[in-house]
């Protein structure tokens, strides 16, 4: 047995009320909740017992209803005013005088059932159902079921968003990062417990500082796979905090984790081995902690022709890629690390270029190079090659050599053309 | 032992290089390698030809860059699969190099960890106690990583289980101006394994 009441402009009661009763609510509509009623018999009585008592802890002007299935119920909610209770068999008697634009579907089929004269429940489940599916299709014979009150189904069930927040409002206010922690690692313990019990992780944990003044203070974990392991998570928050302590004292501590399905991989037995990712997490929080959050990561080549152009792929989830798919692609791994088949020539580059003067020959060849690197004398070179671009932008023109100079090595330079100025861009090893 | 060797800016068939594999045989596992040479020697060329053979095996790289000098553009023409590169800059400062280089050796499940002190004066690497070199090579034993450190002179003494010396003999140039181009190296590399030089010396002609 199903219940359903009918209140519009009322959901948090309808929601409150039908909680009262089961715990399995459908949220059919803004104006309707219905909810299975299975067993209350035992408590209530008989359904008419059951519906005065959904009726009397209502507490807003509605309409209940009881029936077999849930949407002779949701119907003459809607339709029949106060109490209504359909005995199984009953339905289509029960909702044959209730108007037909309560079935809804879509606006053609609306006007044809107008043009045809057809105005209530009854007159729709009174035509023979094969001249329904002949001339108006699956959508007709099922608004026919509906209407004759023999539709079944499963109730949608309302699940309320699940969100993993602990917050805690210390007497005093919080200091030292070690009490902090503390607090922080007991909230922890507590949100991946019940992300466990969810089968859940999660990749995101944001903690949000109450301070004593000025703005919060929001320190946010972003994990490159799906993680549950509340001592990671500490010790990442004590590197951020290290990093970034709190401006000042601590009013409120609020942590969140974001839920999300924990990852599914396997690995297999001859795939080349990867860090894990719990401790690699750790291990880059450190090192960005050394040498900055902007020099560690992955690299990434521009897609210009201007040189030396890169940037460094976000940060903790630099590798996401590549935990997934180094695995994949690679085979186990010899004993040793052999050297590439084919050796190209690298370029170790000046950061920042290192300014020169450049004295050249009558056909314009470098000859001699004065920089910070050395005074050098140019023994062979080739170029120059012209390169320019980004006009619409920073523009850039450069006449490029390669040059090998005495006592040195082999270096790239290239001039400015436009700011006559030289510089050695790197050395070639 | 000592041969030279051809670093061209193009492809290079197989064949010049097979040398290269029987020479050096392969880089350790779970045991320190020492890279050295003047500049312009081809030890960062040959590093890379390691990070690029790694990564094509599908395995994790970490390359510790002290003086910022890696070329991700030139590295990536060169096979290095940039994606699976961990890359470390250190603006400079060797000490910093060094804790990043323990951690990550720690950390465990790179196939090599790479520290490139190429353009670090050898007077300030000089300056790194033995016992740094000891206990990087502690933290990668009875490990898969290889640790390799880049440098203009050898300094980890006993702690490196290879040693490979690079020096140029010459910049090989291809026609006349102003058409000519830059070619690639004539390098010699002596390699010393299990802290027993081999005399023997050979040359390989391009």
């Amino acid at each position: 047995m199903y219940a359903s009441i009918h209140a519009p402009g009322n959901l948090p009661a309808l929601l409150e009320c039908a909680a009262q009763f089961s715990p399995l609510v459908e949220e059919t509509s803004p104006d309707d909740v219905i909810f299975d009623i299975r067993g209350l018999r035992l408590i209530f009585g008989a359904p008419k017992h059951i519906a005065e008592e959904i009726y009397r802890r209502l507490g807003v002007p509605g309409n209940v209803a009881i029936a077999a299935n849930p949407d002779a119920a949701f119907f003459a909610a809607r339709g029949i005013a106060g109490v209504t209770v359909i005995e199984p068999g009953c339905e289509a008697a029960v909702l044959a005088p209730l108007p037909l634009y309560l079935l809804g579907g879509s606006p053609e089929l609306a006007h044809t059932l107008d043009l045809w004269g057809i105005r209530t429940l009854g007159e729709f489940a009174a035509l023979p159902t094969a001249g329904i599916a002949a001339r108006l299709g699956e959508e007709g014979v099922r608004l026919q079921r509906l209407a004759r009150g023999s539709a079944t189904r499963q109730l949608r069930l309302r699940t309320d968003p699940l969100e993993f927040r602990e917050e805690f409002e210390p007497e005093t206010t919080i200091d030292l990062q070690e009490s902090l922690l503390l607090l922080a690692g007991r909230m922890m313990d507590d949100l991946c417990a019940r992300l466990a019990r969810q089968s859940l992780k999660t990749n995101e944990v944001r903690m949000t500082l109450k301070l004593e003044r000025g703005a919060d203070h929001v320190t946010t974990l972003r994990l490159p796979v799906p993680m549950l392991d509340a001592k990671t998570f500490l010790k990442l928050l004590q590197l951020e905090l290290n990093e970034q302590p709190p401006a000042a004292g601590v009013k409120k501590i609020s942590i969140e984790m974001i839920p999300v399905a924990s990852r599914t991989m396997q690995h297999g037995l001859f795939e080349p081995p990867s860090p894990e990712p719990e401790r690699l997490e750790i291990t880059l929080a450190r090192i960005r902690g050394l040498v900055g959050s902007g020099n560690i990561g992955v690299a990434e080549v521009e897609d210009t022709h201007r040189a030396d152009r890169f940037v460094i792929v976000g940060q903790a989830c630099s590798l996401r890629d590549a935990y997934s798919g180094a695995g994949r692609a690679g085979r186990m791994p010899a004993a040793g690390c052999k050297p590439a088949p084919h050796l190209k020539l690298i370029l170790r580059r000046f950061r920042p270029p290192v300014h020169a003067q450049v004295w050249c020959s009558a056909t314009n060849q470098p000859v001699r190079i004065v920089s910070a690197k050395g005074d050098w004398r140019v023994q062979a070179c080739a170029g120059p090659w012209i390169t320019s671009g980004d006009w619409w932008t920073e523009a850039w023109d450069w006449e490029e050599w390669d040059v090998e100079v005495t006592a040195s090595g082999v270096y790239r330079i290239h001039q400015d053309r436009r700011a006559r100025q030289w510089v050695v861009e790197g050395e070639y090893d | 032992m000592a041969a030279a060797l051809s670093i061209t800016r193009g492809f290079v068939p197989r064949e010049r290089t097979d040398f290269l594999d029987s020479l050096l045989g392969a880089i350790p596992r779970g045991a320190l390698t020492e890279i050295s040479g003047p500049p312009s020697s081809g030890r960062t060329t040959f590093l890379c030809s390691l990070i690029a053979s790694a990564t094509a095996n599908g395995e994790l790289c970490a390359l510790i860059d002290v003086d910022d000098a890696f070329d991700p553009a030139t590295a990536s023409a060169a096979g290095v699969r940039l994606a699976q590169v961990l890359w470390v800059r250190c603006g400079g400062n060797l000490d910093h190099a060094i804790r990043a280089a323990d951690l990550l050796a720690q950390a465990g499940g790179f196939g090599l960890v790479a520290i490139d002190m190429g353009d670090t004066p050898v007077r300030i690497v000089h300056r790194l106690p033995l016992a740094v070199w000891f206990r990087l090579r502690h933290a990668v034993q009875n490990t898969k990583t290889a640790l390799v450190s880049l440098a203009g002179r050898v300094h980890a003494h006993s702690c490196s289980e290879l040693k490979i010396q690079l020096s140029r003999d010459r910049a090989v140039w291809r026609g006349k101006l102003p058409g000519r181009l830059l070619e690639g190296f004539s390098v010699t590399a002596q390699c010393v394994k299990n802290h027993r030089p081999e005399p023997r010396s050979f040359t390989i002609v391009r």
